[in-house]
């Protein structure tokens, strides 16, 4: 008999932090105790990529959108809704109105094509990928299709890399083709790094087979009987899908030898990297899946003609290969038909920052930042005003608020002084001080430069000991000159992709926000209010009431002052907590 | 499973296919809507939705949505359901048992006509508007 519901638990990371799985055994229980467990379906699914509002619970078929499930909901979800079909109205989306999921304006502006399976299928069960056209496009590969018929396909597609570069990923694949050796390898690239960002886990988590998939398709073309996908062992749950999914894979002969009875084999297998960041270059990578130290190497000659222990090697990011079957099964004019004219497809960005809807989004390539920000992202968190955001994570730059309505794809970005990246933006308020992202993004390419070359290891501790003075008030303008030219040095000269990018976001916050570095400098002044050395709290006599609350609430009792008359903060051992601020009901307190 | 043909591979996909587009509701222009309130369910609206989901696999119906909802008032004439499909007029059924949703589906869905001796015709008002 067939399922007469169907609930649909989101497992991915984000909702399986906020009590996912407590919410899932709790349906499951609750399920048997009703005696309702033949007539709803319970679905372990990957990201809705509306993390704001996790736990998602979807119901289908009549796509009951219920957020932020907890699970002391599942008794009433089962009980009302499954039981007697009634809608729990408490836990809507948007209470009283009971939109479906297809009509909440987080999705109406999304095309989902990488996350065309996440939140749809299970993703630990091979079959619902197979019902909705998996390994469809791998059997016309195999059968209707010579390895040059693929290449042709995917630059006609105009496909380009999705892990920052942009490089068109039909030429890379027709270099491997054409290199002659004895054997070639699979790569996929799933150790994403950049700060907030992490559609790639969420892919390998919500839809692992469609990584499997598209790396075999590249087997057969380039002529490749092993495949790897380097992933960081910090992202423990798409490891264990993977796997599973590599199992299960194997067992339905979809890898391994003679794949559907052809001759073609290939097999892949997972490679764990510790969570550096320079392992997402791809020279880094390949010798830490070489089992050495990962470190880059001069390019060329590049990977797809001398990489995995010097054979020829096709490495792409997973959500480069996640388009690849959608692009063989509906073709390459429909693919083309999106985005714009020098950057086909869609792109998946995590929405995280300052915004009322953080989350995961995939939107044509061409989508202004507005729409991103205000239509699917709903806005800036407390009504506050947009001050930039930061895409590409420690690799990119800040877009600020004239550029809100550029269309975004790689050359758009690349001319505005950001980039694509791998899709992490960050949004920020008037409340953030670009002095001190910057610093956040130096000291991560600083940790994370794996010190082989020179500009890198040295000019990254420079610059940022150069903002570190600035921050603390004790920058000059010579500084600014310095910073320029430490940038200019480490573009040149460093080896690989961090050193190269790590002085980006410098350099986009000084052009963008030159006035927020003077008034470091000259005024020794924060505007935002974000850099401790120069901020202080000071009392303003006639606004104080002495009704002591700032005093009861200071963490180190640096506020004195006698009832009912004004108070005063003793600088010396004031720690800029901010307490006392956000307490005074009289706006006696001044911060600046 | 062992290893897969081509062929295997095909009818898996298409057996799969079937049983998933039961939980997708995009492309589905016909509705049938069950009311499943504790009146209905006493009443047999249970083997009613059951008889539906079978009849519509059976005659590979596959561009009707089935949905349940609360009660919606008639609790004298349960199970009632309403049945939507384009182009003919929303119609309420009452009293549907297992038979009688089985000729909804053959004659209505299906044939294109009105289930005349179960039509519920005196509606309440909120529910004619």
């Amino acid at each position: 008999m067939a399922y007469k519901n169907y609930i649909l638990v989101c497992a991915g990371t984000a909702c399986e932090s906020s009590k996912g799985v407590a919410l899932y055994e709790a349906l499951e229980k609750e399920l048997k105790e009703r005696g309702v467990e033949a007539e709803a379906q319970l679905v372990k699914t990957g990201c809705f990529g509306f993390c704001e509002q996790g736990p998602i619970v979807k119901i289908l078929p009549d796509e009951t959108f219920y957020v932020k499930v907890g699970p002391e909901h599942a008794k009433e979800i089962v009980s009302e809704h499954i039981v007697k079909g009634r809608k729990v109205e408490a836990l809507l989306y948007d209470k009283g109105q009971a939109k479906t999921a297809d009509e909440i304006e987080f999705y109406q502006k999304q095309q989902r094509i990488v996350l065309r399976n996440c939140g749809v299928i299970n993703p630990e069960y091979i079959d619902e990928y197979i019902a909705r056209d998996g390994y469809a496009a791998l059997e016309k590969v195999l059968f209707e299709m010579t390895p040059d018929d693929v290449i042709d396909e995917l630059k006609a597609a105009g496909l380009r890399g999705r892990g920052g570069a942009g490089f068109p990923t039909g030429l890379k694949w027709s270099f491997t083709k054409n290199a002659q050796s004895d054997q070639k390898y699979v790569v996929c690239n799933a150790d994403e790094g950049d700060p907030g960002a992490y559609m790639d886990r969420s892919t390998a988590e919500g839809d692992p087979h469609s990584i499997l998939e598209a790396m075999t398709i590249a087997g057969y073309t380039v002529g490749a009987n092993q495949g790897f996908i380097y992933i960081r062992a910090e992202y423990p749950l798409a490891i264990e899908r993977l796997e599973n999914a590599i199992a299960q894979a194997r067992e339905y002969g979809l890898l391994g030898n003679n794949i559907l009875g052809t001759d073609f084999s290939f097999d892949i297998e997972l490679r764990l990297g510790a969570g550096a960041f320079v392992c997402g270059e791809e020279t880094a990578l390949l010798a830490s899946i070489e089992g050495k130290r990962g470190m880059p190497i001069p390019r060329p000659p590049f990977p797809a003609v001398k990489g995995l222990w010097g054979k020829p090697t096709v490495i792409n990011n997973v959500e480069t290969w996640a388009n690849v079957p959608m692009i063989i099964l509906k073709g390459s004019t429909w693919f083309s038909s999106i985005g714009t004219a020098t950057s086909k497809g869609t792109k998946v960005f995590a929405l995280t920052g300052k915004i009322n809807n953080s989350g995961l989004i995939e939107v044509p390539m061409g989508t202004t930042l507005r729409e991103i920000i205000y239509d699917i992202g709903g806005g800036i968190k407390g009504g506050k005003k947009f001050k930039a955001a930061q895409t590409g994570g420690p690799s990119g730059g800040v877009i600020t608020e004239e550029f809100l309505d550029t269309p975004i794809d790689y050359e758009s970005l690349q001319s505005i002084g950001s980039m694509m990246g791998s899709g992490g933006m960050i949004v920020m308020d008037e409340d953030d001080c670009m002095i001190d992202v910057t610093k956040f993004y130096l000291e991560f390419t600083v940790d994370e430069s794996c010190g082989k070359c020179a500009p890198c290891r040295i000019g990254g501790r420079t610059n940022y000991n150069i903002l570190d003075k600035i921050s603390k008030g004790q920058g000059t303008m010579e500084d600014l000159e310095k910073l320029k030219d430490l940038a200019q040095a480490m573009r040149k000269a460093s080896l690989c992709g961090l050193g190269q990018t790590a002085p980006n976001p410098v350099m986009s916050t000084m052009k963008y926000f030159a006035d927020e570095y003077r008034a470091h400098i000259i005024d020794k002044k924060c505007p935002a209010g974000k850099c401790k050395d120069l901020l202080s709290y000071t009392i303003i006599e006639d606004k104080c009431v002495g009704c002591t609350a700032c005093a009861r609430v200071c963490p180190v009792s640096c506020i004195s002052g006698e009832v009912k008359k004004p108070h005063e903060i003793d600088q010396s051992k004031c720690i800029k907590c901010g307490q006392c601020f956000g307490k005074c009901k009289f706006d006696a307190i001044l911060k600046g | 499973m062992a290893k897969m043909t081509l062929e295997d591979l095909r009818k898996l996909r298409e057996g799969k296919k079937a049983e998933m587009t039961q939980r997708d509701s995009s492309d589905k222009s016909a509705r049938i809507i069950i009311g499943m309130g504790t009146c209905g369910i006493a009443a047999g609206a249970k083997e009613a939705f059951d008889a539906f989901l079978d009849e519509l696999s059976s005659h590979n119906v596959t561009d009707t949505k089935i949905a349940q909802t609360g009660c919606m008032g008639l609790c004298f004439s349960e199970p009632t359901v309403e049945v939507e499909v384009p182009g003919m007029p929303r119609v309420i059924y009452g009293n549907v048992d297992d038979k009688v949703a089985r000729r909804i589906v053959k004659e209505h869905i299906i044939g294109k006509a009105l289930v005349s001796d179960h039509i519920f015709d005196k509606p309440a008002a909120d529910i004619i508007k």
